[in-house]
């Protein structure tokens, strides 16, 4: 997996809340293999019209976010399906940082299989930040995981909560499978313990 | 002070392997069940040259990709027909049990889990497919997974998880006339909204959850994700262990006794203290049909398209009317009386035997006004439905019987509706393009989706009461 450590960026803001997987990625792209890209499948539905040009009207399409590497959302980004794929459509159009107040659990959780930074801030400062970047549109957002930090359009400093795990995880970009196996003696004991106490669903 | 434990603090504890950083548990998964969508992450474990840990503890079918048609045959499209037959291959390589197509056991794999007595009280069980929180309906701790924890699991049998806050929904009263289990959740939706169960693991509770059949509790369970909570679940009881007895993977004889014992502790403790709580009346809650693009977007079907303009908060009224414009629909006007192009019963929300006699119960005697579709969520709840003649009785009133799968609720198998389309649909999520490039989803129970097919109309169920 590839680390976050730092990312400074064009930052796009989407006001919508509740932008479902589906729309990140519509179901009918999934069964493309991982090695085929997904990025120009990105929102593609809202991105493109029917014959395949683009909307103009959608952020990513605006000339002044077209190089953005970050999101700023509203509440409960990436919400519905568990397709991973939604994830790989954002890192492989080079989207590495979605920062909003509220996401999808699995979509949470799959950003960081995958090096890509999702940061929630309160409502209040996250409204805050798209202002900004509708304000002055172009602008860009540096995100430093060390020190949880993001620098606003205006040198205003924000900092963010991560857990330890998933900060360790993004700045060394080793997958989780590693860890785990150094857990294999705890894992064959519970095995052991689950034998005896609940025999039935061995 | 020792106070009383939740479910789910009973069942999680019981599964933590080891402690990690930043408050993370290395979390034992006792079920895991896999569908075409897995092969993503077969492919990467066959590459890498990693074993399985546990096949015995996996069970496979093909939900999602197959073809529903009576006569499919063949699966026409090359890509697909490869998902469907690398899932086989990956399966036989590997050891695990796989329910593939012309298999009776096959089926949507939130409905063969628990139909073979896979899914059980007090266990982890995950699935690549957000809608693994149906099990919770038997008191199992079940949540859907990405890609690349599903290669996490099959490579050690256990994820790394941190613990999600914990919500008691309680629904009080009975039932009205006419409301069905996704008349219940479709209200709960709207009321804590899509987002109100992120980052929550949420038990349903009070004497209208009690009084539902585990089919009813696995619709309720099966829709905590469009709640945003990974994972719902009741409290196994009496129903639970009636509705288990026998079936293939349950235990038997002593094991059966010895289960039982463990599962009758699993109930949350009288003085469990919950981290929130939401309380429903069940007399309250009408026939519910959706009217936008997020199934909290849920009304009584006697309500009217609300009015953006009526709403102050800017950011919800864009969505509102963003909402309204997809789905070409006018503020103020009626609900009931909405024209329906197609009609869609089935989906892991709303394909198993209960439902499928709601809707035939609906259908009987009348005729469909546009096209139907009944798609069984298994070989076996068709066989079953065929030998109680529901067949017949959706066929005679022009209805489409279908075989089992995913079908239209996922858009991903060439049963998809048509751009401009409006579909009543017993499926769980009405995003935009969810059934079809363009196509507008109105979710619904499968009484009131019959009753649309028949009136070509979205419909008060009621009003066609015998």
């Amino acid at each position: 997996m590839e680390p976050f450590v730092r990312l400074s960026a064009v930052a796009a803001p989407m006001e919508l809340p509740n932008i479902d997987t589906d729309r990140i990625i519509p179901a009918r792209f999934l069964r493309r293999p991982r090695e085929a890209g997904y990025g120009p499948l990105l929102f593609h539905d809202v991105r493109f019209a029917g014959d395949g040009s683009e909307r103009p009207d959608f952020v990513l399409n605006r000339p002044a976010y077209r190089d953005a590497r970050i999101l700023v959302t509203a509440e409960n980004f990436g919400c519905g399906s568990s397709r991973e794929m939604a994830v790989w459509a954002l890192m492989d159009y080079g989207i590495r940082a979605v920062i909003g107040p509220s996401f999808g659990d699995i979509f949470f959780e799959n950003c960081f299989k995958n090096g890509v930074l999702a940061v929630v801030l309160p409502a209040g400062p996250a409204a805050g930040l798209r202002r900004a970047l509708a304000e002055r549109p172009g602008a860009i957002l540096t995100v430093d995981l060390e020190p949880q930090t993001i620098t606003a359009p205006d040198s205003a400093s924000l900092r963010f909560e991560v857990d330890a795990f998933r900060k360790h995880g993004l700045l060394t970009g080793q997958d989780e499978l590693a860890l785990t196996l150094e857990h294999l003696p705890a894992i064959e004991a519970f095995e052991a313990r689950r034998r005896g106490e609940t025999p039935w669903l061995d | 002070m020792a106070t009383g434990r939740t479910m789910f603090e009973k069942i999680w504890s019981r599964h933590v392997v080891a402690e990690g950083p930043g408050g993370r548990v290395l979390l034992y998964v006792d079920r895991h069940l896999l569908h075409e969508g897995s092969t993503h992450a077969f492919g990467r474990l066959e590459k890498k040259g990693r074993r399985v840990r546990r096949p015995e503890a996996c069970v496979a079918t093909a939900d999602h990709y197959v073809p529903t048609a009576p006569d499919a045959g063949e699966i026409a499209d090359s890509e697909i027909r490869t998902m469907v037959a690398d899932l086989g291959r990956h399966t036989r390589r590997l050891g695990i049990t796989f329910f593939g197509r012309g298999e009776l056991r096959q089926g949507i794999v939130h409905v063969i889990g628990p139909e073979q007595g896979a899914t059980q009280p007090g266990i982890t069980l995950v699935c690549g497919d957000s809608h693994t929180a149906t099990h919770g309906a038997f008191g199992t701790l079940a949540f859907g997974i990405g890609s690349t924890e599903v290669e996490h699991v099959l490579a050690t049998q256990c994820l790394w998880q941190l613990k999600p806050r914990v919500m008691r929904i309680t629904v009080s009263g009975a039932r009205p006339f006419g409301v069905m289990a996704k008349d219940v959740i479709l209200a709960i939706i709207a009321k804590i909204g899509a987002g109100g169960g992120v980052g929550h693991a949420i038990e349903y509770a009070g004497p209208a959850i009690r009084a539902m059949s585990m089919d009813e509790r696995m619709t309720v369970c099966n829709m905590s994700i469009e709640a945003g909570a990974r994972s719902g679940m009741v409290a196994p009881d009496e129903t639970t262990f009636v509705h288990l007895e026998g079936r293939p993977y349950a235990p038997h004889g002593a094991m059966w006794d010895r289960a039982i014992a463990y599962w009758r502790t699993l109930p949350s403790d009288p003085d469990a203290v919950f981290d929130r709580e939401v309380t429903l009346s069940a007399s309250e809650i009408s026939p519910t049909v959706t009217w936008g693009t997020s199934p909290q977007d849920a009304l009584p079907i006697t309500e009217r398209v609300p009015d953006p303009a009526s709403v102050g908060d800017p950011a919800r009224r864009a969505s509102m009317e963003r909402a309204l414009a997809y789905m070409a629909l006018a503020p103020g006007a009626p609900l009931a009386g909405t024209a329906v192009s197609r009609v869609f019963i089935g989906s892991c929300t709303n394909s198993r035997l209960e439902d499928l006699r709601a809707a035939a119960a609906v259908a009987k005697g009348r005729r469909a006004a546009v096209p139907a579709w009944v798609v069984p969520g298994s070989g076996l709840i068709k066989r079953a439905a065929e030998a109680e003649g529901l067949d017949r009785i959706f066929t005679d009133a022009g209805f489409e019987w279908r075989e089992p799968g995913c079908s239209m609720c996922v858009g991903i198998n060439g049963d998809t509706a048509a751009e401009g389309e409006r579909v009543a649909s017993t499926s769980n999520r009405n995003f935009e393009g969810r059934q079809g490039k363009g196509a507008r989803t109105h979710l619904m129970s499968p009484a009131m989706a019959a009753a649309a097919a028949i009136t070509g109309r979205l419909t008060d169920v009621r009003t066609l009461a015998r």
